[in-house]
C-alpha cells in the first residue's frame, strides 16, 4: 500500500540514531565499541531476512546459520586460496583475462598469492547459497506442515560437520587472513583506521535491505506471503502459487544470510565453523521473535542491540541459553513480540485489530 | 458444452465414503444450488472442484478440460473461485488487502519488482487498489476497507470473502453456505447481489441450507445425501420429488412452502 | 561376510535407537500436531540422569529412576508450555520446542559439563562379547535390541488393547469427536509427552554404554529419528520402527563408502530423498488431502 511516504521519517530516525551513537561513543572515548556494533548490524541483516521467511510467510528455518556460513566460507575460501599453482591452465588464464584474479604479496614471505577478486567471490557466495537453499526448500516446502524446519536443522548439522572436518577450510580454526572487500573506494575491512567508515557501510547496507524488504511485504507478493501465513488453503484457492512463492522467499532469505556472512568474513578478516552451529540458527529465530516476528524494524533494532550485548560478553557463559530463553519466553507469553503496541503505533498502515478466535487458531 | 462437468466423483476418507460416484453438469450463466443434510459431502465436492483435495476416483472438467490433479492455484487461474463454509479470510490483513489477494492473479509484479518498487509495479499497485475497492463497493463494504478483517462481524466477513472471490474475476464461483449466520435483511441483500453477479455472466454453484433462498434464486438444484446424488432439476421439480421429501422429512414443511 | 554382518548389527543397534526416537516423534505428533524438536534431548537427559544416579545406585535402579524422572519432565513441559498455550498456532508450539532443545542442552552443559560419559555395561564389560552368526557382539547390543523389541511390543498392546491407548488413538484421529465422547484430550496430550519422553530416556540409557552420552547429542538424534519417522510415514508409529532400522543400516553401511566423519550426511540425504519422492512414507499412500480446509 501507500507507505512510501511514511517510511522516510523512520529511515531518517535510524540514520540519526546511528550518527548519535557514533558521536557519543567517540565523545566517551569508546570508539572500539563500534566494531561490535558493526558486526551486530551485519547479523541484523540475517535476522531481517529470517523475519521475512518466518514472520511473514510462517516458515521456520533452522539453517540460517549454515546459509550464513556458506556465504562467509565461500568468500573467505575464494579470496584466500592461492591459485598460483594453476597458472597456465586454460580456465585460469581466461579468468585472469576477465580481470577477476587479483594478486598480492604473501604476509609471510615474498611469494605471489593469486586469488579470486573479492567482489566476484561475494557474488559466487550468494549465488551458491541460493542454489543450495533451493535444493533443500523444494522438496520440503511442497508439503504441508513444518518439514522445512527439520530439513534445515539436518542441513545445518551436516554443514557444521563438514566445516569442522575439512582441512581445506581450516577445520576447527576456520579461515583467517581474508582480505578486505573494496568497491569504489569503500572497503569492508576490520582495520581500525576505517572503523567509522565501516560502521556506516554496515548501516547503509542494513537500511537498504530494510527498505527493500518493506517494499516487498507491502506489495502484491508480500500480501500473498502474509496470506499463506494466515491460511495456505485460502491463498492457494485465490490463485497464489504457494509452493513457488515460499521457495522464492526462502531463497531471498538465504541470500541475505549469505550476504551478511560474506561481508562479515571480510570485516572480521576470517570466519570460523561456530557460525554454522545450531545455536546460531536458534539465536536468529530468537531475535526474529524478539523483534516482533513480522516486524522488520523491530528485527533490526532488537537484534543489533542483543547481538551487541552478546558480543560484548554480557551474557557470559549463558550466551546460548539466554537466547533460548528469550525465544521461549516471547513466543509463549507475547507471540506478537514485546513491541506490539509500539509497533502498531509506528506502523499506522496496519490498523488495530482484535484477533477473533479464528485469528488465533488460523495458522493451525 | 457445460462450463463444469463432474463425472463419477468418488471420495473416501479412510473407511468413510464421503462421495460415492457423483456426476453433474453446471451450465453457463446459471445459479446452481447443492443441498443436502449435514455430512452429505457438499463441502467435499467443492474441495475437489477447486483442487484442495484429489478425489479417490472420477474426473472434473472445466470447459471440457480435465482439472482434477491440478493445484488449487492452477484451477483458480482457469477461472474458478470460492468462498469457505467457515469463512477463511486472512485475519491479520485489512479488508482491502484481503480483496487485493483476490486480485493476485491479475498482477504481474514479481519479488524483485516489488522490492525495488519499480514504476510499473507502482502503477499496477494503484490500479489494483482501485479495482479492489470497486469489488468492496459492490458488496457494500467500501467504508470498512482499512479495518482489520479479523475484527468484522460474521456477516461482514462473508461479504469480504465474496468480494475477495469476485476479485479473481472468476467464470465459476463456488459459494459454501453464503447465507449461514446472516439475518433476514442481509440474506435479502445477498440474494440481490448474487442475481446481479449471475447477470454479469458469472456462473454460480452454491451450497446452501436456507431453502427459501435456494428456491428463490436457484435455476437448478442438486440434492446430495450420504455422498449420493438423489435428485437434480429445477426448483419446482426437486421440491415435489418424493425422495427429497423423504430425506428432508423433518424439514418437509420448509421444502414444500419454500 | 563377517564384516558385513558386523555392519548389520551395528546398523540395527543404532537403528533401534532411531526407531524409538521416531516413535517418540510420532506419539507427540499424532496427539498434538507438533514436531517436537526437543525429542533428542529426552534421550540425552535419560542417559545423563542415569549416569549420575548410577554413581550411588545399582544400574537397573538408576535406569528406572532416570526414566521416571524424564517422563515426569516430559509431562511437566506439556503442562507448562503447551496446555496453557493450546490456542497458539502450531508454528508457535514448534518454535517453543526449538527453544527448549537449546535451553535443555545448555542446562545439561552447565550441570554435567562437556565431558563424554557413559553408563557401565549392563552385563559384562567392553571386552566381553557374544558370538552371533559368526559376528562378535557386545552384550549391550542384545540389551538394546531386546529393549527396543519389548518397547514396540508393549506399545502395540497398549494402543490396541487398553482403553487408554485406544483413547489416545481416537484423540489423534479426531480430537473433536474424542472430546465429545468424554475423553480428556488435555490429559492425553500430557500423557503423550510423558510417554514419548520416557521412551526416549530409556533409549538413552541402553545405548549409553555403546555410543556414549554427550550434552550435544540431541539434535543429531532428532534429525535421524525424524528421517526414520518420515521413512515410515509421519503419524504411523509402528512403521517408524522399520524406518529407524533402515536409517541405522544405511548409516552403518555407508561407512564403507564415505569417510565416517561424514556418515551423518547419509541420514540427511535419505530424509531429503524421501521428502522428494515419497513424503507420505514408504508404506503410506497419499491421503489425497493436500491442504485441509481451515
Ligand atoms: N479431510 C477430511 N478427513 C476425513 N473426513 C472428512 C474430511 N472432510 C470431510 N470429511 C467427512 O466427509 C463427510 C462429508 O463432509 P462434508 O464436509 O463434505 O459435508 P457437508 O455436506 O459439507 O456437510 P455440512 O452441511 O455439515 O457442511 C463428513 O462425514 C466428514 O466428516
Ligand atoms: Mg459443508
Amino acid at each position: 500500500m501507500n507507505t512510501t511516504t511514511r517510511i522516510w521519517p523512520r529511515l531518517a530516525a535510524f540514520a540519526a540514531a546511528a550518527i548519535v551513537i557514533q558521536l557519543s561513543l567517540g565523545a566517551a572515548g569508546k570508539v572500539y565499541y563500534l566494531t561490535q556494533l558493526t558486526m551486530a548490524v551485519y547479523y541484523a541483516i540475517v535476522v531481517m531476512g529470517l523475519s521475512l521467511l518466518m514472520g511473514y510467510a510462517g516458515q521456520v528455518s533452522l539453517g540460517h546459520g549454515a546459509f550464513f556460513a556458506i556465504g562467509g566460507y565461500t568468500s573467505a575460501f575464494l579470496t584466500t586460496h592461492n591459485m598460483a599453482g594453476c597458472r597456465g591452465a586454460a580456465w585460469f588464464d581466461l579468468l585472469d583475462k576477465c580481470g577477476v584474479i587479483v594478486s598480492r604479496k604473501s604476509l609471510y614471505d615474498d611469494t605471489l598469492v593469486l586469488t579470486v577478486a573479492p567482489w566476484l567471490a561475494f557474488i559466487v557466495a550468494v549465488l551458491l547459497t541460493v542454489v543450495i537453499a533451493a535444493v533443500i526448500g523444494y522438496p520440503s516446502l511442497r508439503l504441508r506442515g513444518h518439514y522445512l524446519a527439520m530439513a534445515t536443522l539436518g542441513f545445518g548439522l551436516i554443514i557444521h560437520c563438514i566445516l569442522i572436518g575439512s582441512p581445506v577450510l581450516g577445520a576447527a580454526d576456520g579461515i583467517t587472513g581474508v582480505p578486505s572487500l573494496s568497491v569504489g573506494g569503500l572497503a569492508v575491512s576490520g582495520k581500525s583506521a576505517v572503523r567509522v567508515q565501516n560502521y556506516y557501510i554496515a548501516w547503509a547496507v542494513a537500511i537498504a535491505v530494510l527498505v527493500l524488504l518493506r517494499n516487498l511485504v507491502e506489495s502484491r507478493m508480500g500480501r500473498a506471503l502474509r496470506a499463506i501465513h494466515d491460511s495456505e488453503a485460502a491463498a492457494s484457492a485465490m490463485g497464489v502459487n504457494t509452493p513457488k512463492l515460499k521457495l522464492e522467499v526462502l531463497m531471498v532469505s538465504a541470500a541475505l544470510a549469505a550476504m551478511a556472512g560474506s561481508l562479515l568474513a571480510h570485516y572480521n578478516e576470517g570466519i570460523g565453523p561456530s557460525e554454522s552451529s545450531s545455536f546460531k540458527s536458534v539465536r536468529y529465530l530468537a531475535l526474529v521473535a524478539a523483534g516482533g516476528m513480522a516486524n522488520l524494524e523491530g528485527a533490526l533494532v532488537v537484534s543489533t542491540l542483543l547481538v551487541f550485548l552478546s558480543l560484548r560478553g554480557w551474557f557470559g557463559t549463558y550466551d546460548n541459553a539466554v537466547f533460548g530463553i528469550i525465544l521461549i519466553a516471547i513466543v509463549a507469553l507475547a507471540p506478537q513480540g514485546p513491541f506490539r503496541q509500539l509497533g502498531l503505533r509506528m506502523n499506522r498502515c496496519r490498523p488495530l485489530y482484535k484477533p477473533g478466535k479464528e485469528a488465533r487458531s488460523g495458522a493451525s | 458444452m457445460a462450463l463444469l462437468e463432474a463425472e463419477n466423483v468418488r471420495q473416501c476418507f479412510g473407511g468413510l465414503v464421503a462421495l460415492n460416484g457423483v456426476s453433474f453438469e453446471v451450465r453457463r450463466g446459471q445459479i446452481m444450488a447443492i443441498i443436502g443434510p449435514n455430512g452429505a459431502g457438499k463441502t467435499t465436492l467443492f474441495n475437489i472442484v477447486c483442487g484442495l483435495i484429489n478425489p479417490t476416483d472420477g474426473v472434473v472438467r472445466m470447459d471440457g478440460k480435465v482439472i482434477t490433479g491440478l493445484k488449487p492455484f492452477q484451477i483458480a487461474a482457469l477461472g474458478v473461485s470460492r468462498t469457505f463454509q467457515n469463512v477463511s479470510l486472512f485475519p491479520h490483513m485489512t479488508v482491502l488487502e484481503n480483496v487485493l489477494v483476490g486480485r493476485h492473479l491479475h498482477g504481474r509484479a514479481g519479488l524483485i519488482g516489488c522490492a525495488l518498487r519499480l514504476p510499473t509495479q507502482r502503477r499496477e499497485e494503484k490500479a489494483m487498489v482501485e479495482q479492489a475497492s470497486r469489488f468492496l463497493e459492490e458488496v457494500g463494504l467500501a467504508e470498512k476497507a482499512q479495518h482489520s478483517a479479523g475484527g468484522l462481524s460474521l456477516g461482514q466477513r462473508r461479504l469480504v470473502e465474496l468480494a475477495r472471490a469476485l476479485g479473481t474475476e472468476p467464470r465459476l464461483l463456488l459459494l459454501d453456505e453464503p447465507a449461514s449466520g446472516l439475518n433476514t435483511k442481509e440474506t435479502d441483500n445477498l440474494a440481490k447481489t448474487l442475481r446481479r453477479i449471475r447477470d454479469r455472466g458469472i456462473t454460480l454453484l452454491m451450497v446452501e441450507h436456507d431453502m427459501s433462498l435456494v428456491m428463490d434464486i436457484a435455476d437448478e438444484i442438486l440434492v446430495l445425501d450420504f455422498g449420493v446424488k438423489i435428485a437434480e432439476g429445477p426448483p419446482a421439480q426437486v421440491r415435489s420429488d418424493p425422495k427429497v421429501i423423504a430425506v428432508y422429512l423433518g424439514e418437509k414443511e420448509n421444502v414444500a412452502s419454500g | 561376510m563377517v564384516q558385513a554382518l558386523q555392519y548389520f548389527f551395528s546398523g540395527i543397534t543404532v537403528g533401534s535407537v532411531y526407531a524409538i526416537v521416531a516413535i517418540g516423534f510420532n506419539i507427540i505428533y499424532s496427539a498434538t500436531g507438533v514436531l517436537n524438536f526437543a525429542q533428542g534431548e529426552f534421550v540425552m537427559l535419560g542417559g545423563m540422569v542415569a549416569i549420575t544416579l548410577a554413581s550411588f545406585l545399582p544400574v537397573p535402579v538408576a535406569v528406572a529412576v532416570a526414566v521416571a524422572i524424564v517422563t515426569l519432565f516430559g509431562c511437566g513441559l506439556e503442562l507448562v508450555f503447551f496446555r496453557r498455550l493450546r490456542s497458539h498456532s502450531i508454528l508457535h508450539m514448534i518454535i517453543i520446542t526449538i527453544g527448549l532443545s537449546i535451553v535443555i542442552q545448555e542446562l545439561a552443559l552447565h550441570v554435567w559439563d562437556e565431558k563424554v560419559r557413559s553408563l557401565p555395561y549392563f552385563t559384562g564389560n567392553e571386552a566381553s562379547s557374544v558370538k552371533l552368526l559368526g559376528a562378535a557382539l557386545s552384550p549391550q547390543v542384545i540389551w538394546v535390541l531386546g529393549t527396543a523389541a519389548i518397547v514396540v511390543a508393549l506399545l502395540q498392546l497398549f494402543y490396541k488393547r487398553t482403553l487408554y491407548g485406544r483413547a489416545m488413538r481416537a484423540c489423534s484421529s479426531n480430537p473433536e469427536a474424542a472430546m465429545l465422547v468424554g475423553i480428556n484430550t488435555g490429559n492425553m496430550r500430557t500423557a503423550a509427552f510423558g510417554l514419548s519422553a520416557g521412551l526416549g530416556a530409556l533409549a538413552g540409557c541402553v545405548i549409553s554404554p555403546i555410543s556414549m552420552t554427550h550434552y550435544e547429542m540431541g539434535p543429531g538424534l532428532a534429525i535421524k529419528g525424524f528421517a526414520a519417522a518420515v521413512l515410515g510415514g509421519l503419524g504411523n508409529p509402528m512403521a517408524a520402527v522399520v524406518g529407524g532400522l533402515m536409517v541405522g543400516l544405511i548409516e552403518a553401511f555407508s561407512v564403507s563408502v564415505i569417510p565416517s566423519a561424514f556418515k551423518d550426511v547419509a541420514a540427511f540425504a535419505i530424509l531429503l530423498a524421501m521428502l522428494f519422492l515419497r513424503p507420505h512414507g514408504l508404506f503410506g499412500r497419499p491421503s489425497g488431502v493436500s491442504v485441509r480446509e481451515v
